[in-house]
This record gives C-alpha cells, structure tokens and sequence, in this order.
C-alpha cells in the first residue's frame, strides 16, 4: 500500500477547515485511507539518524497516510484534497476535457520502429500556462516519483518524463539508438556524455543504478529527440538537462515511455489531471485517454444491500467522482468515469464506491439463508484425533517450520540432497529457506536442541505435511501428511518409540501381523545407527521407519544424548 | 512433603504436656525449659510436634528479654571478681603497688577495691608505693549477684544493679522468642502415634477409626502429572475448525503447499505485473519450476479477461503470458485452493450453494520481524450462493466473530485485487481502548469467477485472517517466534491452558 506524505496545515489549507487528527482518522477511514503516521522531517531524521542530525530540520507536521494501490489519484496532495472534497460534497467533481492550442497545431511525438525491441510505447500530453509555487512543485515532482515506485513498477512499465516546453520544439521523434551513438548532458551535470558513459557513471548512483538493469542489455536505447536534435532524456534512466523543468516553468511537456500501454496511458492520464486544476483556463493535452461510460442498472443496489432509489445511488457514485444520472424509467443509471478513476474496469467498482459513499458501516447486516452440512477433510479429521491421542500418551506436540536448509534434511540426517525428492526454492533470502522439508525429523531434532536445558526425557511428536516431487500432480510436487516423534534421554529408549508405534497402530485398528496387518523389520538407513533401524510394514506396504538416531545426526543437531525416532505417512490409513 | 515433618520423643512431649495440665493460666516455654532442665530448642521441637497434632495445646508465639551472664561474668562465677581477687593477693605486711598491678586483676580491682575502701595505698612508703588491706574481710557481692542470674533468679535484683553489671560487661540481655503455652480444645496428657496416610489394612480393619492421621500442608503445591501436551497455536486451531463446523462450513483441501502462479494468481484476477508477484514477496521454485497442466480452456478465458477483458470489465489491457501463468511458487495464499474449489464447482452440472472453510499454512518471502514470519497460518472462510450482498458478508463475519468473543465489528474500505467490495475488519480492543484490525474480507471479483463458469447470478463472500495473531493476543505473546517454529520453549507448551476463544 503506497503511502503520500502531507503537510498537514495545508492539507487542511486545501480542505478549508482544520480536523483534530482523530476526526481526520475517522474521514479517512470511511475514505478507505488510513492515517498511517503523524510526524515532521525532523521526527524522520532524529528516528533514522539521531538527534544531531535532525537539528535545524523542519518541525512541520507531516501525515502519513495510506492510500489503496489501485488508487492513483490519491497520490498526491492535489489529488487527496480533490477526491476528500468532492466525497464531502464541498465541491463539484471536475470535468476534464482535452482541448488543441488557441494558435497552431497540437504537438506531436513520432514513434520510431526501433524502439519496437526495447521499450515500444510512448504517449505524451502538454500542460500550458501553469503556474507552479515551490510547494505545487515540489508535489509535482513528488507525484511522479509515487506513480514511478507504484504503477509504473519503478520504471520498468512506465517511465515519465517532464520538460520545459518553451526550450524546446516539436514535432519530438522516440527512437532507440546505440549507446555510443546517444550524446547528451543529463539533467543536473555540466558535461555531455555516451550514454555507454552514463550507465558506468551511474553505477555508483544511489537512486539511479536501480534503473540501470532495465536496459542495460540491450542493443539500442531509448531515447526522445526534439526537432533541432537536443535530447529530452533517455527514458527509463535520465532526462536531458537542457528541457528540465523548474518552478517558473509555464508549459511543460510530459513523455510516458512504456512496455504497458495500458499503464503508460493511466500514469499519463494521473500527471495531466492532477495538475490541471491549478490552470483551469488554459490546458491543452495532447491524451486525455479514457472516458468510459457504463450503464448500470438497478440490480447493483440489490447486491450491496442499499434500499436506495436510482436518484440517491446517482448521488452516492458522484461523491465518489463518478458523476452519474438516472437515464430512463427502468432504474439505468449512466455514470462517467474519468480519467482520473483507472481503477474502475468493472461495474463491480462501481458498486464499491457506491457503497463507500453511503457508508459500510450503514448498511444493515443480514444472514444469508444458505443451506449446507459441514464436512470434514478426512485427512484433517484423522490428523486432529491422533494428535489428541498422542499427547495422551505422553508426547508433547512441537510446531515446526515448513522450509528449511537442503542441510537440515540431507547432510545432517546423512543423507544426499538428491535422493531426498525435494523441491528447490529458487530465490530464498536466506539458506533456512532453501527447500520445503521432506520429512517431519530435522524440525523435532531442532526444536530438541533449542529445549536441552528441560528436564528429561523429551517426548515429542508433530503430524504435519511435508513436500515431495510427484511428476503425476499438475504443479509437479504433493504434500504428504506424517506423523513424527522423537525420544531423548539419557537411554535411547528404543521400547519407548517402539510402543508408540504399537499404541498408533492400536489406535487405527492395525493389528500386528504379516499380511493383513504392521510389522517392523530390519532396514539399513543412513540416519539410524546400524542395527537399530527398523521399516515399519501395513498392510504389506512401507509406511515409514523407526529407531535409534546415528550418533553423527545426534551431533549434528548440536544433540549429546541418545534419541529415538518415528516417522509414519499416515495417508496409509485413510 | 505434605505431611509434616520431625516428631520429638513422646517421653518429652508428654513432660511437656504434665507440664501444662499442672499451671492454670498457662506457660512459658522457657519456663518449661528450665522446669525439665532441657534446652529451651528442645521444647521448641515438642511445641511444634504437639501443634501438629490438632487442637491438643495453644501455642502462641511471644518474645521476652532476659539477662545473662557474659563470658567474663563466668569467670568471676569461678574466681571471684575482680576487686575480690586483688584483695586476696594483698599479705599482711601489704605488697608492693608495682607488683600489684602486674597480677591479671591488677588495674580494675585496684579502683574497685580502692572505692570499696578495702585496701589503702601508703605512697611514702619506703621502697615505693605500697598497698594494705584496711578490713579483715569482706564480701564478693559482684559475684553473689551474677550467681543469681545464673539461677535465673535475675528478677530479684534491682535494675539499676544490672545495668552496673551490663555497664562492667559482666551481664547482657538478650531477647528470647518463646511460646505461651495454654491447653487445646482436646488436651490429653497422653499422645497417641498418629498416621501418615490411609492404608488398604487400615480400610479393611477398620482401624482408621481409632487411628489419628497427620493434618496436610495444603500450602504445598502438588506434583505434576506425567503427561503430554498440545500445542498452543494448534488448540486454537482446534475450536477455529470448530467453530466453522458450527457454522456447516465444509474443510477445503488444502494439503498442497505448491502451487503454480495461475492458481495464486492469475484465476484470482491478479496481474502479472502486480507487485505480490515480485521475487522479493513470493518464493519461486527452481525444481519443479513449472506447473505443466491447466484446464485448457478455463486458461483461454484466465488469459482474455486479463489481456482484453470481457465478462463486462475492461480487463487490464496488457500482454498475458502463459510462462508468467506457469511458474511454481510457495502458495501466498489460501486463496488459491478457494480458486480450485470454485473452479471445480463451476464444472458441475448444476450450481449448488456451498461454504467452504480452510485454516493452513502459507508462505510469504518478506522481511521478517518480531510478528512476521516467512510462513504462517491463514483461515479462510467462502460461501457462494445465488444473490449475496455485502449485508450477508457483514451478518457473515458478525456471527464468525461472535463466536470469537468479538461483537464490536465495524468495516473499512479496502483494495484487494480479487475481491471488489473489499473491507478491512476492524474490532474493538477493550484493552488497547482503539479499533484493531482483524481481518479482510470481500466479494470475488466477476472477472475471477465467471470464467469459471459459474452463474452470472451468483455471488461469492470470503474472509480471511491469520491464525497466528489472534493467538498471540490470547496467550499474550509478543514475539512470534516464541509461539511458532523450533525454538519455542517448550515450557511455554506445557503451561499453555485450555482454548476457549468466546471467554
């Protein structure tokens, strides 16, 4: 969830009257925004560098506040006071309308071929006669680095360009050329370089070398030229700064570079319409994108429980910016959706913001007359009453973890990776992630080892699911529910794990026996010390084993003391 | 031990107990001491015994001040004192002051002697000062009064005496804590053995009827039982299975932690590009990489109201790729099971309503921290059915909480990519007096489950919540590793009560 920071006084500024912060919560709330944090640079700075530093830094009060990740326009303070205000119907939602220059031609930007490989769209929109103040400003260029970090999937969707139009002259040309063949000064540097140059000087770059990798490899570069030849930037990475914009700019021209035209239209479409309020007179854009009108019909209102007419619904819609009206007898309602208001791609969110205005909180709670008997997962069902009956028996249930390192259930256990059927994780953080276990032991002998100083002996038991490779199932790997439990004490108590086994089984109506019923036998198995590991038989099939840990597992778990194990696959007695 | 220990000799106890049948008013142990000429620690001991066998004798502890004679006060018992001493040594024909003052007594029983007017001190005498007796004889009354308090007769002395004496360290009083003894509600001067415990001869004799038994030390706790014990985050699994029971919700399969990217993500309506889909938030397998087998022509749909929309949404307008689609992953949600579930009651000939329910693990490849960790437990509950609104949603959870000890409910706008309404559920926290965050909860999106295949008409309401918060609020714990994973302390399991989420 993306988080704008304001200043607070003139958000209330904007607002037009001050709240206390819990009534600021409280509309947020009902928003479906969330005051995450109320604090000042100097607050930030003292947190994260200490007092010193925070020293002489502004003590103005800043809000935090979440905004939903769909919800773009919210990103900023203009759009945060438009979307507040219209929802408290202080002010009327704002039509947005694309008009051509009062003299000459529209600007164009010609769209080269090369760019096909690299980044192959692009669209553009000029803003005339703005006036900027340094704190519009600095939102203005706050605003793009939000939509670059959220919509734009830091740049490698969108990236967004702003210059100074009045430096520059049309028609621009989005090409893609070779890095040595691309020369420019980039913004805020007194040289020109290759753009081969500029990707080494940017290495070292704290912000920009997390852009690099987007084009790095590739063959061609992106890049906007205008008429005379001079770079507008070298999208995704920098602009030029001969174009660059400040806060006496008065006619900015805006490039979206893009491989989702989609987003790169919405991202495009944010930067227009956020600013556009403050030069209602003047604006000429050269996309104004979508403009959707949707027909709903009054059936929307059943499914959200509002016993409202047309008329209050077409009410509600246009507190939440999407200007509506009843059309027809038959309850229709015709609602426009602008530009600002990407997230609606459904009647569904229609509905939502229906909802929202009239309130969550205000609608009755009702129950749903849906008839069903419940059933349990048989699985489930076996694993709860085993698990109450082995704590009956003495064993204390542990709780471990599902992923772990390929040594917890290889080398420790003296066993090969390979042999053990697990899957791989291909980008853990850390080894303890590294594969999904594939057995119940390692995560009791753990928990063992975490426990040494309890008195013993320690009787543990666990029923849980590990993860094999099964090239039969869709995905290509299948859980398995096991029952396993470990005794450690000073004796290895073979007879204990042993009559556990006896008790499970007595438990799930396996009598001893060859054919139609369990039996251990002798089994070599490199995790067990050698002549005291036995495989455990029902039914004439394998169903897993029991015995003495080696020594060498014991250490390996950081253990001292002898230990026995169990560890059964109780799918077996479905 | 709960029976109590150490029995004095009953010879002495009943002494004792001759002792006090004798005075009227009662008596002091001490007194008993001295009376049976034992060492008032004994009589202490049979204090304690005779306490210990019911109402026989009162026993009130008290504190008395008392004198003694001082090591160099027995001295002087022995010897005399040290006046006494000096003027012994003196001869007839008197003795040289020098060598007086040589003797052990010299330099106090000189003064002392001197001020009893005992002995003179000629100091012109010829060859130096020289000391004579001045009376015949005299009488030790510095030893006549410490051989009093030696017979604890120290009260017929008069205060200011002893202070003298304390003053010449030859007396110190010390404070004696000892019992006033007074007869019980069932004195006897007779002790019968009494029992420790009940015994089968006794039950089947009957000679417990005349038999006394030791009283328990009910203070003493008892010893724990032998057993074994469940865990506390799988207890509340337990009554959450339960109380969806209650509820006729049936348990989804969801035994499958593997799951590949179309079911987590893209049947749920979640694009490709959307951030839960980063390496830094989901763990991607690198064997087996990739999920090989999807419901043809459910896939086509998946992949047109993705990339074109359709179903009456726009959709999100972007390149679809079954490669993205195809991706193993830890599954970051239960959710995804929900999906299968749907899908598969889509196939059927005629919709039925169901409830489903699942409470199992899911993994997340985020930054860890004091309540997060990479792998946790979420409960889910869906129920699909012809014509449910958020109202039914709203009763839904109204009811589910009830059963969770929570009616406080309230609602809050929220995204999630799947489900549209989607609403935060906030609770009220008496004890952190704020509005807590529960749960989310919402209304699938048409564009996940129409390509399903299911009715147009129907709707489909889910929550969810993680199994690990409300447990750590229930047991009070703050780190989410003391509650889940290897390194819980164990006696954290065994003291774990019973779950009981509605008190």
């Amino acid at each position: 969830m993306p988080t704008v920071g304001v200043k607070r006084d003139l958000l209330f500024q904007a607002l037009g009257r001050t709240y206390t912060d819990e009534e600021f919560d409280e509309l947020c709330f009902e928003f479906g925004l969330e005051l995450d944090e109320i604090t000042s640079e100097k607050d930030i700075i003292s947190r994260e560098q200490g007092d010193q530093k925070a020293e002489g830094a502004s003590d103005v009060i800043l809000y935090k506040i979440d905004v939903p990740a769909n919800r773009y326009d919210l990103l900023c303070l203009e759009g945060l006071v438009r979307g507040l205000q219209v929802f408290k119907e202080k002010m009327e939602a704002p039509r947005y309308r694309r008009v051509s220059p009062v003299n000459g031609d529209p600007q164009r930007l010609i769209i080269t071929e090369d760019t096909a490989g690299v980044r192959p769209h692009a669209v553009a929109a000029v803003l005339r006669n703005i006036t900027f103040t340094p704190e519009r400003y600095e939102s203005f260029i706050e605003l793009q680095e939000k939509l670059h970090q959220n919509v734009c999937r830091k740049r490698t969707l969108v990236a967004i360009g702003t210059h100074d139009l009045d430096t520059v002259s049309g028609p621009f040309t989005y090409t893609a050329k070779a890095p040595n063949d691309i020369r420019f000064r980039p913004l805020n540097q007194s040289q020109e370089y290759t753009a081969t140059q500029l990707m080494s000087l940017y290495k070292t770059d704290s912000h920009l070398r997390h852009y690099l990798h987007i084009i790095e490899d590739e063959p061609l570069y992106p890049v906007i030229y205008d008429s005379n030849g001079i770079v507008l930037s070298m999208p995704p990475i920098i602009n030029g700064d001969h174009s660059k914009i400040s806060v006496n700019t008065k006619n900015v021209f805006i490039e979206c570079t893009a491989t989702d035209l989609t987003k790169a239209k919405i991202v495009l479409d944010m930067v227009v319409t956020m600013f556009i309020v403050c030069v209602l007179l003047s604006s000429l854009s050269l996309s104004l994108s979508l403009s959707l009108s949707l027909s709903l019909s009054l059936s929307l209102s059943l499914s959200l429980s509002l016993r409202e007419s047309a008329e209050s619904i077409a009410q509600l819609l246009t507190r939440m910016c999407l200007r509506s009206e009843v059309a027809g007898d038959d309850g229709q309602i015709q609602v426009e959706i602008p530009p600002t208001r990407s997230d609606v791609i459904h009647a569904c969110d229609i509905m939502e913001d229906a909802a929202m205005a009239y309130g969550f909180n205000n609608i009755t709670r009702t129950t749903p007359r849906t008839y069903t008997v419940a059933n349990q997962l048989p699985l489930n069902k076996l694993t709860e009453l085993l698990r109450m009956d082995l704590a009956a028996a003495g064993f204390t249930e542990a709780l471990t973890f599902a992923l772990c390192s390929q040594e917890d259930i290889a080398d420790k256990l003296g066993k090969n990776i390979s042999e053990t059927r697990a899957v791989h994780i291909s980008n853990p953080k850390t080894a303890e992630f590294q594969v999904a276990r594939t057995t119940l032991l390692s995560g009791l002998l753990k928990t063992v080892a975490a426990n040494r100083k309890m008195p013993l002996p320690l009787k543990l038991f666990e029923i849980s699911d590990v993860v094999l490779k099964d090239e039969t199932t869709d995905v290509g790997a299948r859980n398995n529910r096991r029952l396993c439990a470990v005794y450690y004490n000073k004796t290895p108590g073979f007879e204990v794990i042993h009559g556990l086994l006896d008790r499970v089984m007595q438990l799930l109506e396996v009598r001893p026996g060859r054919k139609h019923g369990y039996y251990i036998q002798a089994a070599e198995d490199s995790t067990f010390f050698p002549g005291r590991c036995a495989e455990i038989f029902s039914h004439g099939e394998s169903v897993g084993r029991l015995g003495v840990l080696h020594p060498d597992v014991i250490s390996g778990f950081e253990l001292t003391m002898p230990c026995s194990a169990l560890e059964i696959n109780i799918e077996h007695f479905l | 031990r709960r029976a109590s220990q150490g029995m004095a000799d009953s010879g002495l106890l009943e002494s004792v107990l001759r002792l006090v049948e004798k005075v009227d008013g009662g008596v002091d142990s001490q007194d008993v001491a001295g009376g049976l000429s034992v060492d008032h620690q004994v009589v202490v001991g049979a204090v304690k015994s005779l306490q210990a066998l019911g109402e026989v004798i009162e026993a009130t502890q008290r504190s008395s001040k008392h004198w003694e004679v001082t090591g160099e006060g027995n001295e002087i018992l022995e010897q005399g004192s040290h006046e006494a001493r000096v003027f012994k040594a003196i001869p007839e024909e008197g003795l040289p002051q020098s060598e007086l003052m040589k003797l052990p007594s010299g330099k106090v029983g000189f003064s002392k002697a001197m001020s009893n007017k005992w002995i003179r001190l000629d100091k012109g005498h010829e060859g130096g000062p020289r000391v004579f007796r001045t009376v015949d004889s005299i009488e030790d009354a510095v030893r006549e009064k410490l051989q009093q308090v030696k017979k604890g007769q120290s009260s017929q002395l008069e205060e200011k005496e002893k202070n003298e004496l304390k003053k010449r360290k030859l007396l110190t009083e010390v404070t004696v804590k000892s019992y006033w003894i007074t007869k019980g509600s069932n004195f006897s001067t007779t002790i019968t053995k009494q029992e420790t415990e009940l015994t089968p001869e006794m039950i089947a004799s009957g000679s417990w009827r005349e038999k006394k038994f030791k009283p328990y030390n009910f203070e003493a706790m008892g010893v724990a039982p032998d057993s074994g014990h469940l865990h506390p985050l799988m207890k509340v699994r337990t009554q959450f299975r339960q109380i969806f029971l209650e509820m006729g919700f049936t348990e989804m399969p969801t035994n499958n932690f593997i799951e590949s990217s179309f079911w987590n993500f893209d049947s749920l309506f979640q694009p490709q590009q959307h951030p839960a889909r980063d390496q830094h938030d989901t763990f991607f397998l690198s064997d087996p990489a990739l999920a090989h087998e999807f419901p043809p022509d459910y896939l086509e749909r998946v992949k047109k109201v993705h990339s074109e929309g359709g179903f009456g949404s726009q959709g999100y307008k972007y390149d679809w790729k079954i490669e993205e689609a195809q991706k193993n992953i830890l599954r970051t949600h239960t959710t995804a099971v929900s999906a299968r579930m749907l899908y598969k009651l889509a196939q059927q000939e005629k919709f039925t309503p169901v409830k489903y329910f699942s409470i199992d693990r899911v993994f997340r490849n985020e930054t860890l921290d004091a309540t997060h960790l990479a792998e946790f437990h979420q409960i889910e509950g869906v129920v699909a059915d012809y014509g449910l609104t958020l109202g039914d949603l709203m009763g839904v959870l109204h009811q589910f909480f009830t059963k969770l000890g929570i009616t406080k409910l309230r609602f809050k706008p929220a995204y999630n990519p799947y489900t549209e309404p989607s609403m935060e559920v906030f609770s009220y926290h008496e004890g952190l007096k704020k509005w807590v965050e529960v749960g989310n909860s919402g209304v699938f999106r048409p564009e996940m489950l129409l390509p399903m295949g299911l009715p147009e008409e129907v709707s489909v309401i889910a929550w969810g919540l993680s199994l690990e918060r409300p447990t750590m609020i229930k047991y009070g714990i703050n780190n989410i590793r003391e509650l889940v994973g290897h390194k819980v302390n164990l006696q954290m399991v065994y003291d774990s009560p019973v779950c009981r989420l509605d008190s």
